[in-house]
């Protein structure tokens, strides 16, 4: 599966165009990067918070300057001024999006005078191996495939966070997530956002009006479909796997979901590693339970056709026939929400909601939780992209970029539960702090790059499309696993 | 059409980041460009300075250098590279002799990649000459041929991205039980095909789908370029073979064709040139997934997804070659066209 908040909310329009203007930004990387290098050969190791702040300073405008923004800056007292300073972070974060990025580090800049340049791209994870083997790196980038950041790491671009940074994660997030983070255990980047992804979206008015309830086991989820099939002789779930260059994704995310309700945490930490292979005879079962329910022909694909249409559906128009009744379930993560038209109402008794994706057997997990996350990944290690580094690390942030816009979620535990304001992001922050929980990052974010981020994706993707055989996607993944 | 036309409207409303990003972008660019003309400039007005003697070797230098400089950083080394790194593995790190390429012509997925690019390289080409041709000759005694032309000509300004997107519309599928938003869906069951494919979907149909779009491209380029040619035939030949009793496909096959011959193979070898490289519209249209990939396409995912760098140097060279002889022989027919005129 996949990506993370930011990939998920990719919208067309822009899929395309994305290259060309990474191209153009090549070009134009070259003067600015040159620019901001040259300023920063000054003392690199010292870590913002760490730093010594202005004794008995009151206010944040130490540097002498005007500083316009006297109101919200005690926060940000702890952060030297690096006034004229820029940091860039490139992410696969599209506007609108991006523009909650940018609202929610305003303050920062304003108190700081450290410029934050934000560029999202639709290629992401193409454009981020050519800039880094380019000499274009950016300073921070927001890496939502721990394998691409292992990729990154063995490249030998990332820059070690500052002490600041470790101890904020130490802190905040529960040790999985600084796992995660790491590569061959070394902490290297700190996670941005948590993304839930064991959600089923439905239409809570069209279930009430015909009687259904919310499934809370998996063989209730089943029953139900085969009775919603049988009782209005339609389609009963949707689903869409194109997304541009990385289509095929969100099939990967409903292998994960089996993997880890029918078969257990372990099993799915070993099939990340490849010691459970995709041609094991559990992972070929979990892809049978996959092909019962996404690829029956019965049940799918819900407002746009047969099986295979799914693989010709976006994901983000996958979810649209659950508005007007022409479809009842689809599996997709928390950020879903976002692809609803504008004016849709989103809660327990609103047009969508979700439902938790519910367990098979509550002895092989109870309460089994699949999320993602993006992880600010520093290629420069300049003061002030440190300092950049550690702001967002800090609860601080993360409570100011869940208030600027709906549809984001933290697992940073310093996060104010009542923050959150949309009943979805309430319902995933519930469940990424459950302490039953057997949470599990995205496998395809964790596997290397060339098969979660490439050959798997292109594997499903035969597998929706083309009714390429089991036995045959599991040879081709296996195969392009990566030796040593 | 109504949601189609309604995706349309919403993405017309660009974010103000999305352009003040794109305004520093296009600031960018244009500073480059600036600082190239300044050392253009310059270099010449300095260069300007030399006369007698040293005026001949000063200019040939002031001249070559520079293109021969950027033409060995940007052509000649790396493709010296990239042979040499299609040697070795993945990391470019150990020999592995001829195995990428053993794997390139072994794998299936990759022998459809070949067997897609084959078919893109005779069919593309060959189509939107053919088309070209037959328009360029239609047009030829029109009245107001130039309204005719510059629509033809028109898809030809679109980048093959934007085409892509366009044809992306054309072909969108939905069950025919529900609205349609693709053009060819709809067209097709207005005329009575109830149940038409899922187009992008039909292999090896989907291949045959996408080289529409370069052939729409194409076309105007070659019917430009025919129809200069045509014109420039001289009136007394055609007339000569009326006189002889020429006319209709007689007179096009034996006069207008032989006359015009190495246009047409320039034009044909200059539109197979850019089917060899074509990437841009595989990889908006599919992605290189549903049996569509070509070899341009393949090689940037070997290189930039797989990170597999001797898979996609291998799968380089082989581009290269194909290329190679294609460029030779345009070559030799534009010189040949430049001595008989």
């Amino acid at each position: 599966m996949s990506f993370s908040l930011p990939t998920g909310r990719r919208r067309r329009r822009l899929m395309v165009i994305a290259p060309t203007i990474a191209a153009i930004t090549l070009l134009a990387g070259c003067s600015s990067s040159k620019k901001s290098t040259a300023g920063a050969s000054s003392t690199a190791a010292g870590t913002s918070s760490s730093a010594p702040a202005p004794a008995g300073s009151t206010s944040a405008s130490a540097g002498g300057s005007t500083a316009p923004a006297a109101a919200g800056c005690d926060a940000y007292k702890d952060y030297p001024k690096l006034t004229g300073k820029t940091v860039t972070l490139f992410g696969s974060i599209l506007p609108p999006e991006s523009d909650s990025l940018n609202k929610s580090w305003a303050d920062f800049q304003n108190c700081t005078g450290i410029k934050l340049a934000y560029e999202g791209s639709n290629d992401f994870e193409a454009q981020l191996g050519v800039r880094v083997q380019g000499g274009n790196a950016p300073d921070i980038a927001m890496i939502p495939q721990p394998g691409l950041l292992q990729k990154m790491v063995q490249l030998g671009a990332v820059k070690a966070p500052p002490a600041a940074v470790v101890a904020n994660e130490d802190k905040y997030w529960n040790k999985d997530w600084k796992t995660y983070g790491s590569v061959n255990g070394t902490f290297y980047a700190a996670p941005l956002s948590a993304n839930m992804k064991s959600l089923v979206w439905y239409s809570p008015g069209a279930f009430k009006k015909a009687g259904y309830t919310v499934p809370t086991t998996w063989a209730d989820m089943m029953t139900l479909s085969a009775k919603i099939a049988t009782d209005t002789k339609g389609k009963v779930w949707c689903g869409g796997i194109g997304s541009g260059t990385a289509t095929g994704w969100p099939s990967t995310d409903w292998l994960e979901e089996v993997v880890l309700r029918q078969f257990g945490g372990q099993v799915y930490t070993d099939w990340v590693s490849h010691k459970v292979k995709f041609s094991d005879p559990q992972i070929q079962a979990a892809m049978k339970t996959v092909a019962g329910w996404y690829q029956n022909p019965a049940w799918v694909n819900a407002g746009f056709g047969d099986v295979k249409s799914i693989a010709t559906t976006t994901f983000q128009d996958a979810g649209k026939p659950i508005l007007t009744g022409k479809c009842w379930m689809l599996q997709q993560a928390s950020f879903y929400g976002a692809q609803f038209p504008k004016g849709t109402k989103v809660g327990p008794d609103g047009d969508v909601f979700a439902f938790f994706l519910p367990a098979m057997d509550p002895t092989v997990s109870e309460v089994p939780v699949e999320g993602g996350g993006e992880f600010a990944t520093a290629f420069r290690d300049a003061p002030e992209v440190q300092e950049v580094q550690t702001y967002l690390s800090t609860p601080l942030w993360a409570t100011n970029r869940i208030k600027a816009a709906s549809g984001w979620v933290s697992a940073n535990q310093g996060v104010d539960p009542s923050v959150y304001t949309d009943p979805v992001d309430a319902l995933s922050a519930k469940y990424l702090t459950d302490p039953k929980a057997t949470f599990r990052f995205d496998a395809s974010d964790l596997m290397p790059a060339a098969v979660g981020s490439g050959q798997e994706w292109k594997s499903f993707t035969a597998w929706f499309a083309e009714g390429q055989s089991i036995a045959q996607v599991a040879k081709d993944i296996d195969g392009a696993w990566p030796t040593g | 059409m109504e949601a189609a036309l309604q995706g349309l409207a919403s993405s017309m409303l660009v974010p103000a980041s999305t352009f003040s990003d794109s305004a520093a972008k296009i600031g960018n660019v244009l500073e480059v460009v600036a600082v190239f003309f300044a050392v253009v400039l310059l270099v010449f007005y300095v260069a300007g300075k030399a006369s007698g003697k040293l005026e001949k070797p000063v200019a040939i230098v002031v001249f070559l250098v520079p293109a021969v400089l950027l033409l060995l950083i940007g052509l000649v080394i790396p493709a010296i590279r990239t042979f040499y790194y299609s040697f070795y593995g993945a990391t470019s790190a150990k020999s592995v002799g001829l195995d990428n390429y053993k794997w390139a012509f072994k794998t299936p997925a990759i022998q459809t990649v070949l067997k897609n690019t084959l078919l893109w390289i005779v069919i593309a080409p060959v189509l939107a000459t053919a088309l070209g041709l037959t328009i360029a000759l239609m047009v030829d005694r029109m009245k107001r041929q130039a309204v005719v032309k510059s629509l033809i000509f028109m898809p030809m300004v679109i980048s093959f991205v934007g085409a892509s997107i366009i044809w992306n519309f054309v072909y969108n599928y939905r069950d025919s039980s529900q609205p349609q938003i693709g053009l060819l869906s709809k067209v097709v069951i207005t005329l009575g095909w109830k149940h038409p494919p899922n187009w992008i979907l039909s292999s090896p149909l989907n291949n045959f789908l996408l080289m529409v779009i370069m052939i729409w491209i194409q076309t105007g380029f070659a019917m430009v370029v025919l129809s200069a040619a045509l014109k420039s035939v001289p009136d007394e030949i055609i007339e000569a073979a009326r006189v002889d009793g020429a006319h209709g496909f007689r007179l096009f096959s034996s006069v207008q064709i032989p006359m015009i011959r190495s246009t047409l193979v320039v034009v044909l070898t200059t539109i197979m040139i850019a089917t060899l490289k074509v990437f841009d519209i595989v990889r908006t249209m599919t992605g290189g997934n549903f049996k569509t990939s070509v070899v341009a396409n393949e090689m940037y995912n070997q290189t930039f997804v797989q990170f597999n760098n001797g898979h996609g140097s291998a799968l380089a060279v082989i581009l290269f070659l194909g290329v190679t002889p294609l460029v030779a022989y345009n070559v030799i027919q534009l010189r040949k066209e430049r001595a008989t005129r």
